[in-house]
């Protein structure tokens, strides 16, 4: 925005009370303006001398006088706020077109991090257990036979124990190959009611596109007066409808776990892009095993149990539609800041 | 367990499809693995039989046959195979076949008419054999559709079983469970019920046990003058090929055979070559065997061996010897058909680094009462396909020790508990019966005893019951319960930060999760002076994966270098896991937070920065986040350190919480980066969780309405002071009002004497009940730069 500038000395006539309304709408500046005010108002302003003057005269002129006087003093006033706020205004807006940015250039530090896709699922998971009124415990990763196999009733040599390819330390110890040594853990330490998830790391030597010699389980375990087959089904269908946020057919069939009688996998039927389904397998269930729960110090006559456990990995790859189980290890940051 | 699905509904008929059988052997617990359809797209290929054979006047390896397959005139076909002959028998496929991905076409081959093409097994996907033509019987009618001579089509069906169901590792087994789930009778077929064949020569072999319970039943059968060297009629070799066996010799397949067929394996031995009677006794120290499969086995009396005077002729259960094997000269035959304990044959031939049918069955436990049927079966074939003359059976048997059929006790009551279902009591009671237990009611009508079959060794408790009667009643007949019951959850303390505070705080400030694996290398750790107290796996994967980490940061650095390998400038990782260590004999697992990065200290950004590298102080200030989170900031303390060989020596600090050690903090030793192939500096720190996560539960304090005073001042001090100590003595001098104390700038150089340092730093001050005046900020200044310059000798600087 551009005004002539008009107030320069001699450019202007003289000041006087006459000209004063047509000076102030003519003033382009701020300090313009003042000036004039200061001419008019100052200590030797022409009001200011005016108003002087009137100590001279009769009481009556006096009055007459002051009264024009005062009316002129009252509409200078007014003009030059008037235009005061009309030059303040036209100041602000100068000042704000000359501080415009480009909002389209990115902020500073920007720099955004994520937690891992396996946490991400287990947050999930541990989320909807939590609605359940699910604990979260947890238990070592190296373990003992007696807790790792021998109290989930799978003795000595039994050939359930070879579907474990179970990496051994010198000592006989061994890296557990499943969550559920959580379970004798957690029923050694209280009694009944129970119901907890047990989320954690697990070792089996083997290793492909879908098996990673270290993987992540979850185990629950639900221990009380009545509990039946019918609240494993129904808590496990909750579950995996709300993690998937979809309904899908799913089927129990029976299978074998030392731990768990009766015993079954969960499978369900999964949509593939091209709108066929497929069964998959997601996880393993059962009843406790009245024998773990009397290792446990647990009265298998009064309380019944469920247990479940399932592949906190095979549950994220399903649900991200992540198709090497590898990649969740190999810390490619390219892959991580997907899940971000 | 493989099998042909065609001889299981030789057994029974469950009236049903393949797909929907398949569909219900899965909802029994039989998980199906595959299903291979075999003989489909046969149309076109007969039995054909070379009738002449002469050399391609053109191809050496080639040769021109004339094969007769029925019609009037023969074909002439050329044929590379190196079985071509004539007489031989062979599929023959005709002009318009598809054989594989080829179309079988009137074709010239080097100048040579051929019109069709003779087969391997292989090209017509009915076996892997691709090492010359199939060679179908001499009994083969010329001409025959190739399908219906081999009983095709047909599915090779693989079960996946669980260990508890090795009674379905026979087709009589399997075909029972099948009856029952679909309600249909069973059919034996023919011979299958082990009809006693009558012996007709008087040779027997006398049999002593002497490994008690481990071997309660043996019995063995001479068979005299058989011909070894017969072939599997082709009906036999085709089921055995079906279930993924391939066909030896008539005599091995025939035991093969009858193993399918009931369970239970059989072992023959060449009868000249025994010595005596036979034991079943256990191994001797360092006893030696050579096995069937050529291999040499040291034993001991842990295992269970058959022997004859001269010592160990096979290993009991898993596997014949060498020594005594059939061989296509062997005219006698001594028949084998026993029961083990499964406990005396578990894990033996595992071992031993051996697999076997036989092992696989005996580990899981045949039916006791099994030997004798399958002995008179195996006979019955034998006789039949090679011939010869049986002896008596003899049985040597210690009924005491064989594993008893104990009555289970069922609660009707029980059921529902478990299930959450009522079943009527008839039903359960025609389920348990299906499956050949027997049921007795009990008087009060409120439960049973059942029996099991002697093939069942998994049924022991009530619940096994229980289960059975769920698979076959169908689990999807139980119902759905919402999620409901008592709760009794543990109350979360607030004085307890959970990990998931930690991990986002972190994400939110740029930084990535990684999950290394938790076994490294032992040479990694050894790089980085961490593999004291590290734990050894007696079987790793791989050098790689050997040893339990000690730290995690070795794992993340390595993941962090993987990043800069590909071209990531600026990296933040961080990881929550467990370390390990051997502290004694015990094992401590210690939860861990690991942080390492490196890289520009910000993002790359349009508006010009100086560019800097992140560094100890960035780090520090990331961590400080974190330990901020748990409201007691000054639980923390950082102190200098040169005692981490992993770390520089003039850059690392150890992290003490509440005066104890719980992490460290640096940057990586110059010489550590270039054994790791690092081209920059990366900064790391590693801190317990268990420090982290304890947490302050806040404690409101009424606020000062007074103002606050700043004072300002720089000191010099000599180089090597510390802030921290600097600090803690103008804390010391000050006392309560001295609300904060800030330190701006830190200054070497011009201006500050060689080997000094100038600190700047601000005292924030206030008093809860009266405003401070300038005197009082004079006397606080005064107080602490007589503290600094009594400890110090720090001068105000001028």
């Amino acid at each position: 925005m551009t005004t002539p500038h008009s107030d320069s000395p001699g450019t202007a006539p003289a000041l006087d009370l006459d000209n004063a309304p047509d000076q102030i709408v003519a003033a382009t500046t701020l300090d313009g303006l003042e000036k004039l005010r200061v001419g008019l108002f100052g200590r030797h302003g022409l009001v200011t001398a005016q108003l002087k003057q009137l100590g001279g005269l009769s009481p009556e002129q006096r009055k007459q006088q002051g009264d024009r006087i005062n009316r002129l003093k009252a509409q200078l006033q007014q003009q030059l706020a008037a235009r005061k706020t009309e030059l303040e205004t036209a100041e602000l807006d100068q000042r704000l077109a000359t501080e415009r940015i480009d909002v389209t250039l990115p902020g500073r530090n920007h720099a955004i991090g994520g937690v891992h896709p396996l946490t991400r699922t287990l947050e999930r998971i541990v989320d909807i257990f939590s609605r359940f009124g699910y604990d979260v415990v947890e238990g070592p990763e190296i373990e003992d036979d007696w807790h790792n196999f021998e109290a989930l009733n799978f003795p000595p040599d039994h050939p359930a124990r070879a579907m474990h390819d179970t990496f051994y330390f010198p000592d006989g110890r061994m890296l557990r190959t499943h969550t559920s040594p959580v379970q004798i853990r957690a029923m050694a330490g209280r009694q009944p009611p129970i119901r907890l998830i047990a989320p954690g790391k697990v070792y089996r030597s083997d290793s492909d596109q879908t098996h990673s010699p270290m993987f992540h389980q979850v185990e629950g375990l639900v221990v009380g007066e009545g509990i039946t087959m019918a609240d494993l089904k129904g808590t496990l269908t909750a579950f995996l409808r709300g993690f998937f946020e979809r309904d899908f057919q799913m089927r129990f069939k029976p299978t074998y776990f030392p731990f768990v009688e009766p015993g079954a996998d969960v499978v369900i039927a999964w949509q593939l892009p091209d709108g066929s389904s497929r069964w998959l397998e997601v996880l393993g269930c059962g009843m406790v095993h009245p024998k773990v729960l009397a290792n446990c110090g647990i009265d298998p006559e009064r309380y019944t149990g469920f247990a479940f456990g399932m592949g906190l990995d095979r549950l994220a790859m399903l649900r991200y539609g992540v198709n090497d189980l590898r990649a969740f290890f190999e810390n490619d940051v390219r892959f991580l800041q997907q899940f971000n | 367990m493989r099998f042909s699905e065609n001889w299981l509904r030789e057994w029974v008929d469950p009236g049903v499809r393949r797909d929907e059988l398949c569909l219900r052997l899965d909802m029994l617990g039989l998980e199906v693995e595959s299903v291979t359809e075999l003989g489909a797209g046969l149309e076109h290929i007969v039995v054909g039989q070379i009738i002449a054979a002469a050399p391609h006047p053109d191809a050496d390896r080639l040769q021109v046959c004339r094969v007769d397959i029925g019609d009037s005139e023969p074909l002439q076909i050329v044929c590379g195979a190196a079985n071509a002959r004539v007489g031989l028998k062979a599929p023959l496929a005709k002009i318009g076949a598809q054989v594989g991905s080829l179309s079988i076409q009137a074709a010239s081959l080097r100048g040579v008419e051929s019109t069709g093409m003779l087969c391997s097994a292989r090209e017509l996907g009915l076996d892997d054999d691709a090492s010359g033509l199939m060679e179908l019987p001499a009994d083969a009618a010329v001409g025959a559709p190739l399908a219906q001579f081999l009983g095709l089509p047909d599915a090779s069906i693989e079960l996946g079983l669980t260990p508890n169901r090795a009674d379905c590792l026979g087709m009589l087994g399997l075909a029972s469970d099948i009856a029952a789930a679909f309600d249909q009778p069973l059919t034996v077929p023919g011979g299958a019920d082990g009809q006693a064949v009558a012996a007709t020569i008087q040779d027997t072999r006398q049999v002593n046990l002497a490994a008690g319970a481990d071997c309660p039943r043996y019995l063995c059968r001479v068979i005299d003058g058989v011909d070894a060297s017969a072939p599997s009629p082709i009906w036999l070799s085709e089921r055995l090929r079906r279930a993924g066996i391939r066909p030896v010799s008539a005599i091995v397949d025939v035991t093969s055979y009858v193993m399918l067929e009931l369970g239970q394996p059989l072992h023959a031995f060449d009868q000249d070559r025994l010595q005596g009677a036979i034991s079943v006794r256990h191994g001797r120290p360092k006893e030696a065997l050579t096995l069937l499969d050529g291999s040499d086995v040291v034993i001991d009396e842990d295992f269970l061996v058959i022997a004859d005077e001269a010592g160990a002729i096979a290993l009991a259960g898993i596997m014949g010897g060498q020594e005594s094997r059939v061989t296509d000269a062997s005219s006698r035959i001594l028949l084998e058909s026993a029961h083990f304990r499964p406990a005396a044959i578990i894990g033996r031939a595992r071992r031993l680094g051996l697999h076997t049918d036989a092992s696989h069955r005996y580990e899981r436990g045949v039916d006791p009462d099994l030997p004798r049927r399958a002995m008179e079966r195996a006979t019955a074939l034998l006789l039949a396909i090679v011939g010869g003359q049986a002896g008596p059976v003899v049985e040597a048997c210690d009924p005491a020790a064989l594993p008893a059929r104990k009555p289970v006790h069922l609660r009707q009551a029980r059921i529902a508990r478990l299930l959450g279902i009522d079943i009527p009591a008839a039903r359960v009671a025609a389920i348990l019966a299906g499956l050949d237990m027997q049921v007795q009611a009990d008087a009060d009508g409120q439960g049973w005893q059942v029996t099991p079959p002697s093939r069942r060794f998994d049924i022991a408790i009530e619940e096994d019951l229980i289960e059975e009667v769920a698979r076959i009643h169908g689990y999807d007949q139980v119902p759905v319960r919402a999620p409901a019951g008592e709760l009794a959850p543990t109350q979360p303390s607030e004085a307890r930060l959970p990990d998931t505070r930690l991990r986002h705080a972190l994400a939110a400030r740029g930084w990535q999760e990684a999950l290394t694996f938790a076994f490294v290398e032992h040479e990694l750790l050894a790089t980085w002076h961490l593999a004291d107290g590290a734990i050894r796996l007696a079987n790793p994967l791989s050098a790689e994966l050997a040893v339990m980490r000690t730290r995690l940061l070795p794992g993340l650095v390595q993941a962090l270098a993987y990043n800069r390998a590909r071209q990531m400038p600026r990296l933040r990782l961080f990881e929550l896991g467990r370390r390990f260590c051997l502290d004694g004999d015990q094992v401590r697992e210690t939860d861990s937070l690991a942080l390492a990065g490196c890289g520009p200290a910000l993002a790359e950004h349009w508006q010009h920065q100086p560019a800097r590298d992140f560094d100890f102080h960035d780090l520090k200030g990331e961590l400080q986040a974190l330990t901020g989170l748990g409201g007691e900031p000054a639980a923390w303390q950082f102190t200098a350190t040169d005692q981490v060989p992993w770390l520089h020596p003039g850059r690392a600090a150890t992290i003490l919480h509440q005066g104890q050690p719980v992490g460290v903090i640096g940057s990586l030793h110059p010489s550590l980066l270039k054994a790791l192939d690092l081209d920059e500096d990366v900064q790391v720190a590693e801190v317990d969780l268990d420090a982290l996560r304890q947490a302050k539960v806040p404690r409101a304090q009424a606020l000062s309405r007074y103002p606050q005073v700043r004072r300002d001042l720089a000191l010099v001090v000599a180089a090597d002071v510390p802030w921290q100590a600097i600090a803690d003595a103008v804390r010391q001098a000050v006392g309560e009002d001295l609300e904060q104390l800030l330190v701006f700038d830190e200054y070497r150089g011009q201006g500050v004497g060689e080997g000094f340092k100038s600190l700047a730093m601000g005292l924030i001050l206030r008093n809860p009940s009266r405003t401070l005046v300038d005197a009082d900020a004079d006397q606080a200044v005064a107080r602490a730069l007589a503290a600094v310059g009594e400890h110090f000798q720090a001068q105000l600087r001028s």
